[in-house]
């Protein structure tokens, strides 16, 4: 392996590491905070990448399609939280795995219903629409450098937001003692509406976001969503510093797996998972 | 009539309305009837972990899937294998795997517990996915079903569909008086106990971990007696039967039925399937059968939300209005 090839796998694992952080960062947010298993969370991200792509071909612009599709992202997560998901706060995860399994299969529906069950490019943009040259024959993609510019930026707004602000401060209170900080006079009941629908909404980001990449396809969900419990499991549950870390660790040995060792690509970022978890039963940034 | 006797009349009359079954049902119906009773196998092996021993598995899923690729490996390729040395071989493999990782991922609890079993059943749906063993994605056939044979007899012969119906039935009502003894007695309530307060059973001197590790072969085992007999039905295996909506799937049923009573994944079982055949039936709804999924996600919604004791709750709800009525006809 020469060192531009080495230097594309090494760029590729960081990219799909951070776009991984970003789906995985709302729902450790929702676990941690909220007490809920999410597993509808792989379906924003579908539901993200079908509306960026449906949203770029009326106005012909991903930007555009972005900047349509975040505030739909939100109303729709405040609307489920409002509507389902705060009546399951008080029951066993056990409730909340099935809520969120049938939840699964109408959102798939609601896709093929709306979009139907085909398969569809989304274009990069224009301005985004390079690559650099490394060698004579190989170069890199300049959307897929923007791609993990734009996730390490939010990684940085998430991490100002819980530790830096007020309202982040009431989020991290809210986690520790729901009644306390309720009965201090804050209304933790919108705020765990608005941490709910900024996981939703940042899953669906990322799906619009890799949506030229990744193409969009039914069940594109599901896959991204097991990977992500993956590395909420291995960052410790609640910790957006562990989810950045294992995000980054399992985006590296998945890429670097499936160029090193191809037959054992799907195994690799399991195994990872079952060795942590033997060493640190709670995950590496996880409160046993 | 007490509820221990009616719940005996009840059992005794399912069973002689199944056993009466292949008299009037089509071959549809018997076959479909067929695979409802083995994914109650299925889900009742999974109700002992989630309903009486308090473990959410979400990787059972592992146990039935791998248990049709020993059927399909182990076997003769082009002969019959016999079913007296491959279903033992299919449940054991299961039981070693399910002690294997029973050591590593009880060591786990709540949702930690849930992932790594998931992860687990991923492993195993990558090495069959992944690698030449099981035929990759494709999978493999299973030409020849198993012979049941004692000497020359034919005890059964599995390609006849009523045949296979009874045996799939005789099995899971040895599953389920198996599971009923088994948690009668002193192990079985121990488990409860687990499930309520762990730590007060380990002051009890009860050995807790290897109680629960027990629980987990069984179950392990169990699925893979399931496994096996849907591998036979199909004649085929394929690494969907390991993936997670398996495993989700089976969870439903628990729920759905009522975990914890044994008889209610039964039921669950029953609902799923009949459910997702009358929702995906083009002649009753039409257009809409190609989206059943979307009829089966709502209803899942609905039991999570308003049938937290599923179906046996609301059998036991009746149940109890019935007591109070022959109470209230005692005391005139």
């Amino acid at each position: 392996m020469d060192f531009a090839f080495f230097l594309i796998q090494l760029l590729n694992g960081l990219q799909y590491g951070l776009l991984l952080f970003l789906v995985a960062s709302g729902l450790t947010l929702i676990f941690g905070i909220m007490g809920i298993i999410n597993l509808a969370h792989g379906s924003f991200y579908m539901l993200g990448a079908y509306l960026a792509w449906s949203l770029a071909s009326l106005t012909g612009s991903l930007a555009a399609a972005i900047a349509l599709g975040i505030p739909l992202t939100v109303l729709f997560g405040m609307a489920l939280e409002w509507l389902l998901v705060r009546r399951l706060y008080d029951r066993d995860h056990l409730f909340q795995v099935l809520l969120t399994y049938g939840l699964i299969l109408v959102f798939e529906e609601i896709r093929s219903i709306l979009w139907g069950d085909d398969m569809h490019g989304v274009p990069v943009p224009a301005l985004l629409n390079a690559s650099i040259p490394l060698t004579d024959n190989l170069s890199y993609p300049v959307y897929r450098l923007f791609i993990s510019g734009v996730c390490l930026l939010l990684a940085y707004g998430l991490y100002l937001l819980i530790k830096k602000t007020r309202l982040g401060m009431m989020i991290r209170a809210g986690a520790s003692n729901r009644d306390m900080v309720q009965s201090l006079g804050i209304n933790i009941k919108f705020i765990y509406t608005l941490v709910f629908a900024v996981g939703v909404a940042l899953a669906g980001f990322a799906g619009m976001i890799n949506a030229p990449l990744s193409s969009v396809f039914p069940n594109m969900g599901g896959h991204v969503l097991i990977i992500c419990f993956v590395v909420v499991v291995i960052g410790g549950i609640g910790s957006v510093k562990g989810a950045m870390a294992a995000s980054l660790m399992i985006g590296l040995a998945d890429t670097f797996g499936q160029v090193l060792v191809p037959e054992m690509a799907g195994m690799i970022v399991y195994l990872l998972m079952a060795v942590v978890l033997i060493w640190r039963p709670a995950g590496l940034f996880g409160r046993a | 009539m007490t509820a221990s006797r009616r719940s005996l009349a009840l059992f005794l009359v399912a069973s002689l309305l199944l056993a009466l079954f292949p008299g009037v049902g089509g071959t549809f119906y018997v076959q479909l009837l067929t695979n409802v009773m083995i994914l109650a196998i299925f889900a009742m092996s999974l109700d002992l972990l989630i309903g009486y021993t308090g473990l959410v598995s979400f990787g059972h899923a592992a146990y039935f899937g791998l248990a049709g690729y020993v059927l399909a490996l182990l076997g003769p390729q082009y002969e019959a294998a016999s079913l007296w040395w491959s279903l033992p071989a299919a449940m054991g493999v299961c039981a070693l795997f399910a002690l294997l990782t029973g050591l590593l991922v009880l060591r786990t609890k709540g949702i930690f517990f849930i992932m790594v079993t998931l992860a687990f059943a991923q492993m195993l749906f990558f090495v069959f996915h992944d690698t030449k063993l099981g035929g990759g994605s494709d999978g493999i056939y299973i030409y020849n079903k198993p012979t049941l044979l004692i000497g020359d007899f034919a005890l059964a012969n599995l390609d006849n569909i009523a045949h296979f119906y009874y045996l799939v039935l005789l099995l899971m009502l040895c599953v389920y008086l198996l599971l009923r003894r088994i948690l009668g007695s002193t192990f079985g309530r121990a488990l409860v106990g687990i499930k309520v307060n762990e730590h007060r059973m380990q002051a009890l001197g009860f050995p807790v971990f290897r109680y629960k590790l027990a629980s987990y072969v069984l179950a392990g085992a169990l699925g893979g007696l399931a496994g096996y007999l849907a591998a036979v039905q199909f004649g085929f295996v394929n690494p969907e039967i390991l993936s997670w909506h398996k495993s989700g799937q089976v969870i439903v049923m628990v729920i759905l039925g009522g975990m914890g009573t044994l008889y209610g994944p039964v039921l669950g079982a029953f609902a799923f399937v009949l459910l997702q055949e009358a929702f995906s039936n083009q002649a009753w709804i039409g257009e809409w059968a190609k989206h059943w999924q979307l009829g089966m996600g709502v209803f899942i919604v609905l039991v999570a939300m308003y049938l937290p004791q599923g179906l046996a709750g609301l059998l036991q709800r009746f149940g109890r209005k019935a007591e109070a009525k022959e109470e209230r006809e005692e005391q005139p």
